[in-house]
């Protein structure tokens, strides 16, 4: 309706309060890709043999490969021989304390609100902070090995636990998967490792936080959990990068694995740079997510909160291949101005009696393009499958897009599939209710988009979530531009 | 505390409101009654500052100050509190988070210290009681799958909680049965001061009999033709707005 418009359109642009630029000290490497880059990146980071040849397995696959075109995305041509894939903050060799870490650093994170000292930590997250191509502290380290819980840069895995990372590296996502995830198998720099024991209730949140800082580079990391038979934890990631003109390049990796009765939950908040009001700059992000629930009465869910980004394609899956095993996708997406979001969920139903559900908000707001793409798959011996699919897209505006793209396919005739969806509009009657209770139009709108988001944000941790609100609110602030 | 002077309203090129005149003071309840269609919902936005129409003139002063000039919130962070004729859902805000985030505001500006979360609650729940509210409908989000009757009291809860100086009820008692209808005219009496007004748009004297107004209007083909005390709406119930024809106070 005309009326709301106009007060979407009055209220005023926000600025990315995350564009800032760190003067560190960055060794980077030369633009391009060829199999040479490959080897630097794997010699720079010390790696065995074993990695480096599948680093190399990846490159070759992935130079036969095409980009992918299916999705509902707008995607300008991307020169890859003018990105560079290695970029790290100078450092001592080994860092031992938070002493020997660039006050820089130290200080880039704590304008990010991400305390890298463990003693000022209120609440007990333990925290990977990962800038550019590698990680530069994890911090409550000492504490979580009591419990036997490894978590780790990435690279330190490579070397501490290379059986660990040999056995689960490509075990969800192979290098083969898809065009970006075998980009990202060759490249890869850094990223968290983690791994929970049997029987282990893991006594904190984890989390990484991923930060780009150097310019003209792409960010590669990868993650990997392990969650043994029996155990549990609850993973967030929270990502940002500088305001800039040019765009970059973002294409990660994230693989889970499941035993027997082990749960894990996967909490994203992505807000990395989402270009500026004309649609320059900003980050594509091309990330693969996909957890397998291996063992018998599993359980992965992946929440996430969708902000930033100028691009977004994006499909965190769930791989039910244990009996009983549930994946669960909860998903709040936000697009402002010119972004573009092409996001969802795939859901395999490979074991007997295994459950899925996913709930998809997606707002759009400006001139930008939501999606949601979602796949259920029940395969033929998944006997008593069920899936339940929710997508709600809500506009705000009438120059903006909402498109959803549900995919069923079922091989087995006892699966339940369900799939609802809805598209509303914020009602002028719903904003002259909020204003007259007293609240500004900005607020009432970030109110009522809170409520339509609540079921999703409901799955948050409680620091997450209450994070996540404020950058709803932040991220739909100039809504129709 | 109000002033409406020679209010005129269009919406759609067809004018509602065509030269109001009313004037309220502070202590006073003020009924007004009318056919459907004749623009007393109208003048219920006006007042309080929805922006739909094509042309407003005339004036509206509050407390001295020129409403029409002012922004919707402001209206309500001044004091002026509408209870919906149709209160719309808002779904997944529960009330409690509503009502916090309105009156964080509305402290806001009148430059109060917001109530802490402890203080908050023990107000949120002296004032549920205040309409019989069941905790259960509190929990809920506001007005989503609510029944006609439980918006109604939802409205008046709020009312309860914002404690406005000028309060309009917009056909409050449709939709109620016999206990709720006390239940909230009740509230709506232990709210009266002498220093709040308020205004109740009705189409049935039973309300009236709850809420004793000071004076009751007939709002009638967009303008208030006829003044009177209590006694008017029983008049009006049993002769209907035939009559008002005839009897009208100006020239219609
Ligand atoms: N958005 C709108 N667009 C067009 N006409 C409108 C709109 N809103 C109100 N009107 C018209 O204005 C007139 C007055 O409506 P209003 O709602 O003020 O009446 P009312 O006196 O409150 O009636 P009721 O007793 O039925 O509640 C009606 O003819 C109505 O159709
Ligand atoms: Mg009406």
């Amino acid at each position: 309706m005309s009326d709301s418009n106009q007060i979407l359109d009055e209220v005023t642009q926000s600025d990315y309060k995350y564009g800032f630029v760190s003067n560190i000290e960055t060794e980077t490497i030369e633009k391009g890709l060829n199999e040479d880059v490959v080897r630097l990146i794997s010699m720079k980071k010390k790696e065995p043999d074993w990695l480096l040849d599948y680093r190399l397995k990846a490159f070759r696959k992935w130079q036969q490969m095409d980009m992918p075109d299916w999705a509902h995305l707008k995607i300008p041509p991307i020169d890859f021989q003018n990105i560079i894939y290695y970029a790290a903050p100078k450092k001592k060799e080994t860092l031992t304390s938070l002493e020997e870490v660039d006050p820089e650093l130290i200080d880039t994170f704590n304008k990010l609100g991400i305390s890298l000292e463990e003693q000022k930590r209120l609440t007990g997250v333990a925290v990977d902070a990962v800038i550019d191509s590698v990680s530069v502290k994890t911090t409550f380290t000492a504490t979580l090995a009591k419990y036997g819980i490894i978590f780790c840069s990435f690279s330190e895995a490579v070397q501490e636990h290379p059986e660990l990372v040999r056995k689960y590296l490509g075990s969800v996502v192979p290098y083969t998967d898809n065009y970006f995830g075998a980009l990202n198998s060759a490249v890869f720099s850094d990223g968290s490792f983690c791994y929970i024991p049997k029987g282990v209730r893991c006594p904190m949140e984890l989390s990484t936080y991923f930060r780009i800082n150097a310019a003209n580079t792409g960010q590669f990391e990868r993650t990997l959990i392990v969650a043994d038979e029996g155990s549990y934890v609850s993973y967030l990631e929270g990502c940002t990068a500088p305001q800039r003109d040019e765009n970059q390049l973002h294409a990660a990796i994230v693989e889970i694995i499941a035993h027997k009765d082990a749960e894990v939950k996967y909490s994203t908040v992505q807000n990395w740079y989402p270009g500026d009001k004309e649609g320059r700059g900003g980050i594509y992000n091309f990330v693969t997510k996909r957890g397998l629930c291996e063992g018998a009465n599993s359980k992965i869910s992946w929440t996430q909160v969708e902000t930033g980004s100028a691009i977004t394609w994006k499909y965190p899956s769930c791989v039910l291949k244990g009996d009983n095993s549930v994946g669960e996708f909860y998903s709040v997406a936000v697009t402002n101005n010119y972004q573009q979001a092409d996001t969802g969920s795939k859901m395999i139903h490979l074991g007997k009696n295994t459950r899925s559900t996913i709930v998809s908000k997606g707002i759009s707001a400006g001139r930008s393009h939501n999606s949601y793409r979602g796949q259920v798959k029940i395969n033929k011996n998944a006997t008593g499958a069920r899936n339940f699919s929710q997508c709600d897209s809500l506009l705000l505006g009438d120059r903006c897009g909402a498109h959803t793209f549900p995919y069923i396919d079922t091989k087995n005739a006892s699966a339940i599939v369900e799939h609802e969806a809805t598209t509303s509009r914020i009602s002028d009657d719903q904003l002259f209710y909020c204003q007259q209770r007293g609240l500004d139009a900005e607020k009432s709108i970030s109110l009522i988009v809170n409520g339509y988001a609540r079921e999703v944000l409901n799955q948050l941790p409680m620091e997450f979530a209450v994070e996540a609100q404020k950058l709803l609110a932040i991220s739909l602030e100039g809504s129709v531009g | 505390m109000l002033e409406i002077k020679d209010l005129h309203v269009s919406i759609q090129g067809k004018e509602i409101l065509k030269g109001l005149n009313l004037s309220v003071k502070p202590g006073e309840v003020h009924a007004i009654m009318g056919p459907n269609g004749t623009g007393k919902s109208t003048l219920a936005n006006v007042i309080t500052g929805r922006d739909i129409y094509d042309n407003i003139s005339g004036e509206i002063i509050y407390k001295g100050k020129n409403l029409m000039e002012m922004a919707i919130e402001d209206r309500a962070r001044e004091g002026i509190f509408l209870s919906f004729q149709y209160p719309v859902e808002i779904p997944g805000v529960s009330i409690t988070n509503f009502m916090r985030a309105a009156m964080d505001e509305i402290y806001l500006y009148r430059g109060k210290k917001p109530m802490s979360g402890g203080e908050f609650l023990k107000y949120f729940n002296e004032k549920k009681q205040f309409v019989e509210m069941t905790a259960n409908l509190a929990n809920r989000s506001v007005n989503e799958g609510f029944s006609g009757g439980e918006k109604k009291k939802n409205e008046i809860f709020q009312m309860a909680m914002l404690n406005p100086d000028l309060a309009i009820l917009d056909e409050t008692d449709s939709g109620l049965d016999i206990d709720a209808l006390r239940i909230v005219a009740n509230g709506v009496n232990k709210l009266r001061t002498p220093e709040n007004a308020t205004i109740v748009i009705t189409h049935y004297q039973r309300l009236l009999d709850y809420i004793v107004p000071d004076f009751v209007h007939v709002l009638y083909g967009g303008k208030i033709v006829k003044t009177g005390g209590k006694e008017l709406a029983l008049e009006l119930e049993d002769k209907g707005y035939e009559w008002i024809k005839d009897h009208a106070d100006i020239q219609l």
